[in-house]
């Protein structure tokens, strides 16, 4: 986890808001790197993680979560990760044959008209275990990403009702976290993208939203960082809503500064 | 406990248009974004209809009841009747909860009460009733809800019905939001500027011309509304009072300013394309001692004269 970024959002895995969902989303640049800060970050908090992973093999998460101080290998044998490796479980809706329906079932049905497996494997991985002791803080379910499922011909319709029932069941009922990447492709002709994302923003608590510099690459800044709070239990007569930070991503650490700031250029 | 029109009229008056949205019945549709999220105001506008006696029925999709409800004291809470479609609103978990007709079933059951008094109905929200169902069968429900006190076939007199519809603009096309904008009385869209938010109040009234105002407003945390003037000062760019203006004329290098005879000079010029009398007669009049001026021409040898004028046959 980066911690100039905790200190941004004005958290630390001790004392994490439960029953939020966070929207992570990029537009025109690589905003996985949010994505690792969260897992490593909910995994140091020891909450346990149902990572919907469809974007990478876990190899490659489990090689920057080392950089990051987390390994993914005993906590999934310790049974803190249950992880969905999306590319490789594919290729089993195929070629092995189950009673019970496979999460990604969607991919062999002509007509999938919705995402019911994929949420009852979640519901099944984050269900609290009845063994006397609490091993584990509160569930968090991680989702990478979910325009890969409007890629695979679900409906957008159909991803935000996905959506609203792992909020009713691992934010409500369980009263865990959720943190959803979701890509905003900028095209204008996307529209079921941009139902997708707008349907998710409305529902989220914190968005943060990467994007890359308008004019251009740079060595020095990678990008901007907008931060916005949604959804206060209190509404509050002043909100200070939004943050706008530009930040640079290096081999274990991601540094933030105010727009214009940047030790480069000082 | 019912308030008397006399007290309910009182409350209207002082709090302008915001709080008036709600005495006129019909649809009124609060238009939210991403940014400038609508649900505190529509609980706001809950609030006060429950304390105007009114019964207040609320199709939550979106929300959990608990989190509906929280913030509202106990009195106000035990007039909201709270239609739970948050927890399993498809029926994926296949148990005999499920409410039997979906949202809009609720919402005809709503309207098939027996008592006269005013209801209110808050639906959050129409853009989860809008994805999830035709734009036409929704439409053809919330105009049958909209109008039911208009409705000569119905047996009991029934009170006024206020339908309050959250709509999340960026999810649908103008088509449907065209077609719910025009079964609306009422629309309040939301925006602001940093810090302080605005409703655009558009209202339409039968056989009047429809008014808009805009509306800066604030929401406590017992959701009470808190009409405001303007963006308050703070959020304006930063200007000291006790620096004076500069004058950016006083330290320069060349004169920018006339005396008295520079400035009579200037004016009494006459502008060389000015075409005036004075210059109309001074060229007409010839100048005396001018001499005439002559054109010498050396002819080439290549060059044809032609002594006759080319524009004698023309008849000016």
């Amino acid at each position: 986890m980066f911690v100039e970024l905790n200190n941004l959002l004005n958290t630390t895995p001790d004392r994490a808001e439960q029953g939020k969902l966070t929207l992570l989303c990029d537009a025109k640049t690589d905003g996985s790197f949010l994505v690792h800060h969260f897992l490593s970050f909910y995994l140091k908090a020891n909450c346990k993680v149902c990572f919907v992973a469809l974007f990478q093999s876990f190899s490659h998460y489990n090689i920057v979560g080392q950089k990051l101080g987390v390994n993914l290998t005993v906590a999934r044998e310790r049974g803190q990760l249950v992880f969905l490796e999306g590319l490789k479980s594919s290729v089993d809706v195929f070629f092995q044959t189950q009673e019970e329906p496979h999460p990604l079932q969607f991919l062999r049905e002509a007509n999938a008209g919705n995402l019911k497996p994929l949420f009852e494997f979640v519901r099944e991985a984050l269900k609290p275990v009845d063994s006397g002791e609490a091993r584990w803080t509160y569930p968090v379910l991680l989702v990478d990403d979910l325009s890969v499922l409007l890629s695979l011909g679900m409906g957008a319709v159909a991803v935000l009702d996905f959506i609203h029932y792992c909020r009713a069941t691992v934010c409500w009922e369980l009263k865990g976290n959720m943190v959803i990447l979701v890509h905003d492709s900028g095209d204008v002709e996307d529209e079921e993208n941009d139902i997708l994302l707008n349907g998710v923003s409305h529902q989220s608590h914190l968005i943060l939203r990467a994007e890359g510099l308008a004019t251009g690459f740079c060595r020095d800044v990678h990008g901007q960082l907008r931060i916005l709070w949604r959804r206060p239990s209190q509404p509050t007569a002043q909100r200070d809503q939004s943050l706008t930070y530009q930040y640079k991503i290096q081999d274990k650490s991601v540094s933030f500064f105010a727009k214009g700031m940047s030790p480069a250029v000082l | 406990v019912t308030l008397s029109e006399g007290a309910r009229a009182g409350i209207g008056r002082e709090l302008g248009m915001l709080d008036s949205l709600l005495s006129f019945g019909g649809l009124v549709l609060l238009r939210d974004s991403v940014e400038w999220e609508g649900r505190s105001l529509l609980k706001a506008l809950v609030k006060k209809s429950a304390l105007c006696g009114e019964q207040v029925h609320i199709l939550g999709c979106e929300v959990s009841e608990e989190e509906f409800r929280e913030g509202f004291d106990s009195d106000i809470n035990n007039r909201l009747v709270y239609h739970d479609f948050f927890r399993d609103p498809l029926n994926w978990s296949k148990t005999e909860e499920a409410l039997p007709g979906g949202p809009l079933g609720a919402l005809r059951a709503i309207c098939k009460r027996t008592d006269p008094g005013p209801i209110t109905i808050a639906l959050d929200s129409l853009s989860w009733l809008l994805l999830h169902l035709p734009c036409t069968t929704l439409c053809q429900a919330l105009h049958a809800v909209s109008h039911q006190d208009s409705c000569p076939g119905d047996s009991f007199p029934v009170g006024k019905v206020s339908v309050l519809g959250l709509l999340h603009e960026e999810l649908h096309g103008p088509g449907p939001v065209g077609a719910l904008s025009s079964l609306a009385q009422t629309e309040v869209t939301l925006g602001g500027t940093k810090g302080q938010a605005s409703a655009h109040i558009l209202c339409r009234r039968p056989r009047q011309r429809p008014t808009d105002q805009t509306q800066w407003f604030s929401i406590f945390p017992d959701f009470s509304l808190d009409l405001q003037e303007g963006p308050s000062v703070e959020s304006q760019p930063y200007s000291d009072p006790h620096i004076p203006p500069v004058d950016p004329t006083t330290h320069l290098t060349f004169n920018l300013h006339l005396s008295k005879k520079e400035r009579e000079a200037k004016d009494s010029l006459i502008l060389p394309f000015q075409f005036s009398s004075e210059k109309q007669q001074a060229l007409l009049r010839p100048r005396p001692g001018q001499a005439t001026s002559h054109i010498f021409y050396e002819p080439d040898a290549y060059d044809d004269l032609d002594q006759e004028d080319p524009d004698d046959d023309l008849d000016i």
